[in-house]
């Protein structure tokens, strides 16, 4: 099977390439990328003339919740979910029920995702037991199972030194680890950033310096241990400040950034929408601002969803009470090209990096580029589509956005993994 | 101007107008205190339940009086002994209510927000009677009454809020209302109860209790909770009200003579307020409980009366 995808704007950072080009596709690779490709060369033709043409996203941040939690999402609804948003792969979080923190979960979610899967699935492995946070899993099998990082996503390691061993132990695995930076202590009950607006709603908050601690201490704990840290969810001003001071000082540090943290403010939890509700918080405006400034100037590496589904009865009743999470997968790209990309806040091609060449290369994963005998996964947008977010007609089985009812231009087209289309 | 509310659940989404409205339909409703039939028909056929979710005795009763003096149905449902104890979620409960067609839900919940949930999924007027450490209008209303009463005004009146600012609704409301009508609020407490950033609700701030009293109108003390010595909050109930309490001797040395003392109670005698202080001259306390029931009368008549009157 071969295909052309003749006449797009083919926007390729790792090959600094913006330019109307062909991409030509055979056996599920990348054959040529040039002007004016022979269309007999192709079984099939695709013409892309007014769309953007570039690697496959790739979110590294997200929660299938399959095995345990099925009434939420599956890998077969969250990969189709992912494909409807643009993503050709997704790295899914370990706490699962039972938690991945053994090959036999794992090889269950590469069976599942071998079968059922719409995008490529690279599943992470615990740190911890559990996620007990108190004895490691076994994280050397976890990475021969295929595991790609190591995190207990959704709860803080708060040993420093069981932490630390985390780090040298899987130093050879070159799989890096993921950290979610809060201080626990200082989170004890909250349910949204401490603010103005937490202090006004009379709802328990958690500082930005609960996020920052953590940051810092997993920064000096890579210096330590020479190991790679990846921050998830960066939320704050100062966790930003941190991770670019640590990278200048050329520690592997790492960081993400999700759209929510970027488009909203704390001032979205003011009518108590359960929806606003997530780990880390929405923090202020200025948190907001020194964020895109750090995904534009790279000190964060790339933007992930945190894709958090969670059935309607988790999140419709009292604030404090309701799950941690929205879902992003069908919203990220769409949200960010019409309020980043358009107005001129955040370049194309830095996006698309972001998505990308970046994620890709950060946790080693292949793709994120269009060069000859690269997987042929691209993700092809359509800039001046208009709709409307509309959370009904979601692929994946939860409908927790915030995001219902934005008006947005620009979204994918289409979805390419291997050279088949999984969206269109 | 009239009440066009359905719901009545924050100070903070009133105009000052709406809460003069409030405040003068409690003052001509007071008189039925007085009554030796305490009966009027204004809301007669209305169906009032009382939803309370977290203890109150003070507040419950308060609104089932002012309900019956109205001559309301009033309905009490506490989570205690409940569908609540056997798992019901606080929103089912509430839709289930709605379906045999309430005209007024009055909510008292631990969590922040419940009445706003209310308001949203029921299409019954919902007052908020304590959400969490959010709001509880009905309280300032009836602080502001007993204000009126005593000072004769609002417009440039001063008041310190003394004791766990972060915890409570009661402040909250208060700061709202009392900035709304030209009041100039001071709010005290040893800085871990007090919360970050609530210069912006338009207060000052006061880290001693002298500071705080000093030539203000009113003063008003709020409980200490016990389990904020657990949280770390405080080192000690024996600390706190060694600086914290406010004892006749402080009284006198620092405050106006004609200083009002308030407690929306109940009171932790000898804790935030020494005994000859909650029941001396200056204490207004149980005053602001009569005045708790006209406030509410006042709050159920203008959401359920009005529609009835206009069919009549």
């Amino acid at each position: 099977m071969s295909l052309l995808i003749r006449n797009g704007r083919v926007v390729d950072p790792a090959n600094s390439l913006d330019a109307v080009q062909d991409v030509l596709i055979a056996g599920g690779r990348i054959e040529r990328v040039g002007r004016d490709l022979p269309p007999a060369a192709a079984a099939t033709v695709l013409d892309a003339t007014g769309k953007i043409v570039c690697p496959g996203f790739i979110d590294i941040h997200v929660h299938l919740r399959e095995p345990g939690y099925e009434y939420k999402e599956t890998v077969a609804s969250g990969t189709r979910a992912a494909a409807a948003g643009g993503f050709t792969a997704v790295c899914c979080m370990a706490n699962t029920r039972p938690v991945n923190d053994n090959r036999s979960i794992t090889d269950y979610i590469r069976a599942k995702a071998a079968v059922e899967g719409v995008v490529r699935v690279y599943p992470i492995g615990a740190v911890t037991r559990g996620l007990g946070g108190e004895e490691l899993a076994e994280l050397a099998e976890l990475a021969e199972a295929g595991c790609v990082a190591f995190s207990d996503d959704g709860k803080c390691i708060m040993n420093a030194a069981l932490y630390r061993r985390a780090m040298e132990y899987t130093l050879p695995f070159g799989a890096p680890v993921i950290s979610h930076a809060e201080d626990q202590h200082l989170s004890r009950g909250a349910s949204m950033n401490e603010g103005v607006v937490s202090t006004e709603l009379g709802v328990a908050g958690v500082p930005a310096a609960a996020e920052d601690i953590m940051v810092a201490r997993d920064i000096l704990l890579a210096e330590l241990t020479g190991a790679h840290v990846h921050i998830a969810h960066l939320s704050t001003a100062g966790a930003v400040r941190l991770v670019r001071d640590a990278k200048a000082r050329g520690v592997r540090v790492t960081a993400e950034v999700t759209p929510h943290h970027l488009l909203l403010t704390e001032d979205a939890v003011r009518s108590f929408d359960a929806n606003a509700k997530m780990n880390p918080p929405l923090r202020s405006k200025h948190d907001a601002e020194v964020l895109l400034e750090a995904l534009v100037d790279g000190t964060i590496d790339c933007v992930a969803t945190d894709h958090a589904p969670h059935a309607g009865s988790e999140k419709e009743g009292e604030f404090d009470r309701a799950a941690f999470g929205i879902v992003g997968l069908e919203t990220a790209v769409g949200l960010m090209l019409d309020r980043l990309v358009r107005p001129g806040a955040l370049p194309l091609a830095t996006l698309i990096s972001r998505l990308s060449r970046d994620p890709a290369r950060l946790l080693g994963l292949p793709g994120g580029h269009l060069a000859p005998g690269a997987p042929a996964d691209l993700t092809i947008l359509d800039p001046a589509a208009e709709w409307t977010v509309d959370p009904a007609r979601f692929q994946s089985r939860s409908r927790n956005t915030p995001f219902g009812g934005w008006p947005v231009t620009g979204r994918p087209w289409k979805t390419i993994v291997g050279g088949g289309v999984v969206f269109e | 101007m009239g009440w066009t509310r359905k719901d009545l659940l924050a100070m903070r989404d009133l105009d000052a107008s709406e809460i003069l409205l409030l405040v003068d339909t409690a003052a001509t409703l007071q008189e039925i205190a007085g009554r030796e039939i305490k009966k009027v028909p204004a809301l007669r056929g209305k169906t009032i339940v009382n939803l309370f979710y977290e203890n109150s005795t003070r507040t419950r009763t308060s609104f089932e009086i002012a309900g019956k003096w109205l001559s309301a149905d009033v309905v009490n449902f506490s989570a205690g002994g409940s569908s609540a104890s056997k798992g019901e979620s606080f929103i089912d409960t509430a839709k289930n209510i709605a379906a045999m067609s309430p005209d007024v839900v009055v909510v008292r919940h631990s969590s922040a927000g419940a009445a706003e949930l209310l308001a949203r999924n029921l299409s019954c007027s919902i007052v908020n009677a304590g959400d969490g450490a959010h709001e509880h209008p009905t309280q300032a209303l009836l602080d502001l009454l007993t204000i009126r009463e005593h000072k004769g005004h609002f417009e440039g009146l001063s008041v310190a809020i003394v004791g766990d600012i972060a915890h409570s609704r009661v402040a909250r409301s208060n700061i709202h209302g009392m900035r709304k009508l030209g009041m100039t609020v001071t709010v005290a407490g040893p800085p871990t109860v007090i919360p970050p950033f609530v210069q912006e609700m338009g207060v000052k701030v006061a880290y001693r209790l002298e500071d705080a009293i000093r030539d203000v109108d009113v003063i008003m003390m709020l409980r200490l909770q016990h389990e904020r010595m657990t949280n770390g909050l405080i080192p000690s109930l024996r600390e706190y009200s060694r600086y914290w309490g406010l004892t006749l001797d402080k009284l006198q040395a620092q405050a106006r003579p004609d200083v009002l003392i308030m407690h929306p109670g109940p009171v932790n005698r000898g804790i935030e307020l020494s005994p000859e202080v909650a029941d001396g001259p200056y204490s207004v306390i149980l005053d602001q409980v009569t005045k708790g029931v006209a406030v509410r009368m006042a709050v159920l008549f203008l959401l359920a009366g009005s529609k009835g009157a206009e069919q009549a």
